[in-house]
Parts: structure tokens; C-alpha cells; sequence
């Protein structure tokens, strides 16, 4: 086989290959949309239950994804659930920003959803949120609603 | 008894192979130099080989492979209601895990069987023994610049294979079923993690590469120089390399999502 | 005469079959030396311990006064630099037309320009008569002219030493009177030293200056072709006139030919 051929279909190759981890990276991933390559800031919130939150969860504000769940530990001190959120820079919350589990859709997955107050001071690496607001867990829900009933039952009798 | 020292003598065996397959792929390390002093001279014909000549088996298992997962994934996630998310389900499956695997082992059985067969005729003519007589040697001169045209080639072909596969899962889900274009590529986005998914599975694809190309290099040189032993090394390339693809997929699978 | 090959005391065996048993050979320089002997008595084998690849159990193999097993990577590359080696059926390199593959040594080994290679490439396809071939790739030779580029590129960088293992091996008579010419021809004009190793005896009586005759990992006859030809020794006189019974019997070493047909007494 000629050599220019040959060069050129190798060039061919390279160039495809090369433009085929460009499209999976822009395209189909997420990181032309968000922070995961770019500069980020850690926060920790502590919660009595996690329920189902895994590690790599988002984490929303107003709907939006601003970052993402990095860690989970429990601490044996205190006996709570520690999560530590990694945010994107270009988003800044104020100190007093509540944070909440909640659940996309009826039995979707578990994400972190923050809903900011009204302090001046911004949140910084390394902050804790005091506000928290646990998982709901649907057997608590479901058990609290029974018990409630039966206590709605006993008062009218 | 008998029985037992055959037992015993397979092992022996398989334990000095192993060491000398080792040693080999070091000393293809140790003597790659001449694969990069002489890149275009030596190493584009073997990327030629390797992988241009792959292309077209990528390419259209890749197109079929995204088709299928789209077509099956669309069937079972619509009973949920949540057919949007077939972008997800046929991206995640392709960079994780079908893109490396698959494009692995159509690799190792179009370009590694055909490394091995070149190798091992190499070696029953006399050409490898011949080129150490002229003083060439033939680990760097035939051996090295195969083995990077190799490994370069295959991260390649998995991503080519990954990105022709999504394409797949795009033609079936959105033009033919009529998924929503919007959700198909936005749900995929948000479940694709570009270092938690494509990193990884373009890691994987490396380590693949790595993988087929020695084995395959290896089993061409230890080739008896005989038709039939390089026949036998020839079939034995695709068993040895599926094999190792598979377990080294697990491997590497529980180290890097195990979190998930 | 100084000897450019001494063979001294040389024992190998691969493994445990022993192949050589005391070997002791001299190649005088700007001679053609010829080993013969039976299929697998270790011919090849000396000649690669010549050439560095096999080291000997016991015993020394010295070219040019180096002992070649006691040499480094490197020296053991230079010397083989000034080695040329025409194998069994020429062993071309299959992917690169004749001319690349006599140009293969010059282009590894040395940084003469295009041109210059162009031009000795041309002057050694020449000598084997096969200027006309040198687009034509191994695949489209014949086994002759496949010999035949192959001896080129074996004399590419003009050696001191040529080594033919079985030149003549499944050749036509042409052909093989071709090469056994070029080897002479090659031989005294480049002032080289060739040891032959073949077991066509009428084929290179013809153009060698001595012979080494071996049989089972020992030389058991020497001498000038003349010499070998009117040997009376019974081995070398059943080889050299190609007789089917002597000292090499016929028959495979077996059971007795009765009882292997189950005659006479062999059920009882």
C-alpha cells in the first residue's frame, strides 16, 4: 500500500476516534453543563435521616443543579448523618440557606434541594448548614398517619 | 497418580508461561524507543492495522449494539412511563461498560487473532530469527511498534463504538419511536458524568488495549513455528483476551463504581 | 592461514537430548567450509552458536579471536553486523518488497541517504541477477529467486562471514546450480569466509574447500572434497553416494518384523 495512503487513513482514524471522545464528552455527559471539571466549594450539613441519598446525588436549587453529593459519613458522636456537598463556585448562598432531602417524583430518586435565607454572608469551603431538613421516610409517614387516625378515633368515641 | 503430576505439570506450566509472558511485555516496555524514534515509519502501519482496518466492524456493531439496547430499553421503561430515560439507560451502558468490553473484544478477535497469525508466521519463516541475525532487534523493531499501534488504537475504537452506539439509541428511540428529542439528550446528560463515566470508560479501553495487544503479541512469539501451532496461538489469542477482558472489567468495575 | 571460526570442545544439548558431543572445527579465513550431515545431527545448531544466538554447555566458539558467548548485547550486535545468514528458504520479510528487504540492514543500521542505498541495493541485486525483480513482493517470487534476493540482502553490508543453512533445499537443479555459483563467485569477490551447511553432497562438492562430515553430534570424517570422495569410511560412503542401506540402517530401530505381523508364536 502506498504511504500517503496509508498515512492519510491513519489520520482519517485518529481524527474520528479523537472527534468520537469529543461528542461523548459535550454530548451525551454532563460536563459542558456543569461543574465537575471546574472550580468548587465543599460544604457539610448534618441530617437525622438520609433515607435513600446515595453519594453523586444532585443537589438543586429553584430546580437547578449547582452540585453534587461528594460524601456521606455518620458520626458516632452525635448520631446523625453527615453530608458533605460539593458546589460550583459560580453559585453563592447565603449563611443561612435551609437544606432538605427530597424526592423527585413519587419514588424517584433521593436529591439535596436548598432554599436560600436571607443573610449577607455568603457560604464559604468549609461551612456547615444548620438548617436541615431530614429525609421523609414513607413507613414514618405512613406510621405517624395510622397512629394520628387512631388517635382521631379514640377522642371522638 | 499419573493423573495428579499432569495436574501438577499444568500448573508448572501455566505458572512459567505467565512469567515469561511477563518478562516478554516488559521487555517490549523497555524497548519501545524505536516504536517512537521512528513513529511515522514504523508505528502508523501498525495503527493502519489495528485500527483503521477495525473501523468498519466498530462502526456497524457499535451502530447495531445501540439499536438493540434502545429497542429493548425502550420496551421495558415505557411500562413506567419513563421512556425519556432510554437516552440514559443506552448512553450509561455504552461508556460504562459495552463500549470498552465490546469494542474489546471485536479487537482482539479482528486485530489481535491477525497480530498473532502475522507474528507466528513471522517466526515459523525464519523472518524473527533472521532480523536478530542482521542484529535488528526484533522486540523493538516488530514487537514494539505493533504493541503501541495497538493500545493507541484501542481507546479509539471503544469511544468510535460508544459514540456509534448513542447514535444507535437515537435513530430507535427518537426518530423511529418518537421520544422527546429534548428529554432523550437531557436526561443523558444529567445521569453521564463526564469523569465518573467516560473517564473511566476510556480508562478501561486502555487498559484493554493493553491487555489484547500483549496477549496477542505474546502468543505469536511463543508460537511453536509450525502451521498448526500457529493456528493454535491464533485461537488461543481470542480465548486468552476475551477471558482477560471480562475479568479485568470486573476488576476495574468494582474499583471504580463502587460507590454507586 | 588465520582462522576467522574456531570450534572448540563444543558440548550443547537443548534440554536434556544431547546435540553436539565435543565438536572441534576450524573455518579458515577466505574459505568455504561445508558441514554436512543427516537431518537434525546439530548442523544448524553450530551455526548459531556461530552466530551468538545458542550458548554452548562446555567449550568455546571464537570468531574473528572473540568468544562469542562471553559477549555483551552490544558487542554481540557488532559482531553479527559483519555476519551474513542465508536461510533454509530464505526467510524474507514478507511485508516489504525485494528491494526493501535488501536495503532492510542498511536502513537499520546505517544513515546513508536514499540515494546511496538506491544505488548499493542495486549493485547487490545485480550480483544475483535480479535488478529486474526489485518492486516484486517475497510472495510473487519463486522459491529460486526468492533464494536469490534473500542471498542480496544476506551480503548487504558486505560481511566477513556468510552462513548458509541448507541453500539448496527444494530447488530446482537450475536454480541450485545458480546458487551454488553465486556462492562461490560472492565468496572470492567480496573476500568473505562462507561455511555451508547441507546434505547435498554432489551440489557442494562442486564449489567447497573442505568439509566437516557429522553424524549424531560428533564429526566423524574431514577432509578436501576429493578426500570425502574417495572416502572408505562406510557412513561417509553411504551418505556421499546415497546408498539406502549401511551404517544408517534402513529400518527404524522396531519390534520384529514377525511378531509386528503376528506370526509365528506372537499370540502365545
Amino acid at each position: 500500500m502506498d504511504r500517503t495512503v496509508l498515512d492519510a487513513w491513519v489520520g482519517i482514524f485518529v481524527v474520528v476516534g479523537i472527534a468520537a471522545l469529543f461528542i461523548l464528552a459535550l454530548k451525551v455527559s454532563n460536563s459542558g453543563t456543569t461543574f465537575s471539571t471546574g472550580e468548587t466549594y465543599r460544604i457539610t450539613a448534618e441530617f437525622d435521616n438520609i433515607g435513600g441519598l446515595k453519594v453523586r446525588a444532585p443537589v438543586k436549587s429553584s430546580g437547578v443543579v449547582v452540585g453534587r453529593v461528594s460524601e456521606i459519613q455518620f458520626d458516632s458522636k452525635k448520631f446523625v448523618a453527615r453530608v458533605i456537598l460539593t458546589l460550583d463556585k459560580r453559585y453563592e448562598f447565603p449563611k443561612d440557606t435551609s437544606v432538605s432531602i427530597l424526592t423527585s417524583g413519587l419514588l424517584g430518586e433521593q436529591y439535596i434541594g436548598l432554599e436560600a435565607g436571607g443573610d449577607t454572608a455568603m457560604l464559604k469551603d468549609g461551612d456547615s448548614l444548620k438548617l436541615t431538613q431530614s429525609a421523609v421516610v414513607l413507613e414514618k409517614l405512613i406510621g405517624q398517619f395510622l397512629y394520628n387516625k387512631a388517635a382521631e378515633g379514640g377522642t371522638t368515641k | 497418580m499419573k493423573g495428579l503430576r499432569g495436574i501438577g505439570n499444568h500448573v508448572v506450566g501455566g505458572v512459567w508461561r505467565l512469567g515469561y509472558a511477563t518478562r516478554f511485555f516488559l521487555v517490549t516496555l523497555l524497548r519501545s524507543a524505536t516504536s517512537f524514534r521512528r513513529f511515522r515509519g514504523l508505528t502508523f502501519r501498525e495503527i493502519y492495522f489495528a485500527g483503521v482496518l477495525s473501523l468498519i466492524i466498530i462502526i456497524v456493531s457499535g451502530l447495531f449494539v445501540g439499536m438493540v439496547l434502545a429497542l429493548q430499553g425502550y420496551e421495558t421503561l415505557q411500562r413506567y412511563g419513563s421512556s425519556e430515560a432510554v437516552g440514559t439507560l443506552v448512553a450509561l451502558s455504552l461508556v460504562r461498560e459495552l463500549g470498552p468490553v465490546v469494542a474489546a473484544l471485536l479487537f482482539a478477535s479482528r486485530a489481535g487473532s491477525a497480530m498473532t497469525a502475522e507474528i507466528g508466521l513471522m517466526k515459523a519463516t525464519e523472518q524473527i530469527s533472521a532480523m536478530e541475525m542482521m542484529a535488528v532487534d526484533p522486540i523493538a523493531r516488530v514487537i514494539g511498534p505493533r504493541f503501541w499501534g495497538g493500545v493507541i488504537s484501542m481507546p479509539l475504537l471503544a469511544a468510535i463504538f460508544s459514540a456509534m452506539g448513542v447514535f444507535g439509541g437515537y435513530l430507535i428511540a427518537v426518530v423511529l419511536i418518537g421520544v422527546d428529542e429534548g428529554a432523550f439528550w437531557s436526561q443523558m446528560q444529567n445521569a453521564v458524568d463526564f469523569r465518573e463515566d467516560i473517564v473511566n470508560g476510556v480508562i478501561k479501553s486502555v487498559v484493554f488495549g493493553v491487555a489484547v495487544t500483549a496477549i496477542s503479541l505474546f502468543e505469536g512469539y511463543d508460537a511453536p513455528p509450525t502451521a498448526e501451532g500457529v493456528s493454535r496461538a491464533t485461537t488461543r489469542t481470542v480465548v486468552t483476551s476475551s477471558l482477560a477482558i471480562l475479568g479485568l472489567d470486573f476488576i476495574l468495575t468494582a474499583f471504580m463504581f463502587k460507590g454507586v | 592461514m588465520e582462522n576467522l571460526v574456531e570450534i572448540k570442545d563444543v558440548n550443547f544439548a537443548y534440554d536434556v537430548r544431547p546435540v553436539l558431543k565435543g565438536i572441534n572445527m576450524t573455518v579458515p579465513r577466505g574459505k568455504i567450509v561445508a558441514i554436512m550431515g543427516l537431518s537434525g545431527c546439530g548442523k544448524t545448531t553450530i551455526l548459531r552458536m556461530i552466530a551468538g544466538v545458542l550458548r554452548p554447555k562446555t567449550g568455546t566458539v571464537k570468531v574473528a579471536g572473540r568468544v562469542m558467548h562471553q559477549l555483551d548485547h552490544e558487542a554481540l550486535y557488532a559482531m553479527r553486523r559483519k555476519m551474513g545468514m542465508l536461510y533454509q528458504f530464505g526467510a524474507l520479510f514478507t511485508d516489504l518488497s525485494a528491494f526493501d528487504n535488501v536495503a532492510f540492514q542498511m536502513r537499520e543500521h546505517t544513515s546513508l541517504p536514499e540515494p546511496m542505498i538506491q544505488d548499493l541495493v542495486m549493485m547487490k541485486l545485480h550480483a544475483v541477477g535480479l535488478r529486474g525483480a526489485q518492486h516484486m513482493m517475497p510472495s510473487e517470487l519463486s522459491g529460486g529467486m526468492a533464494r536469490r534476493v534473500a542471498l542480496a540482502r544476506a551480503i548487504a553490508l558486505d560481511p566477513t562471514l556468510i552462513m548458509y543453512d541448507e541453500p539448496f533445499t527444494g530447488l530446482d537443479p537450475i536454480s541450485m546450480g545458480v546458487i551454488s555459483n553465486l556462492t562461490r563467485s560472492l565468496n572470492d569477490a567480496l573476500g568473505a569466509t562462507s561455511i555451508i551447511v547441507t546434505h547435498d553432497v554432489q551440489e557442494s562438492l562442486k564449489i567447497v574447500d573442505y568439509v566437516y562430515f557429522m553424524s549424531d553430534g560428533m564429526v566423524v570424517a574431514q577432509g578436501t572434497p576429493d578426500d570425502i570422495r574417495n572416502s572408505k569410511a562406510p557412513f561417509v560412503h553411504q551418505f556421499v553416494w546415497g546408498e539406502m542401506d549401511g551404517p544408517m540402517p534402513f529400518h527404524y530401530p522396531g519390534a520384529p518384523y514377525a511378531a509386528d505381523l503376528e506370526l509365528e508364536g506372537a499370540r502365545a
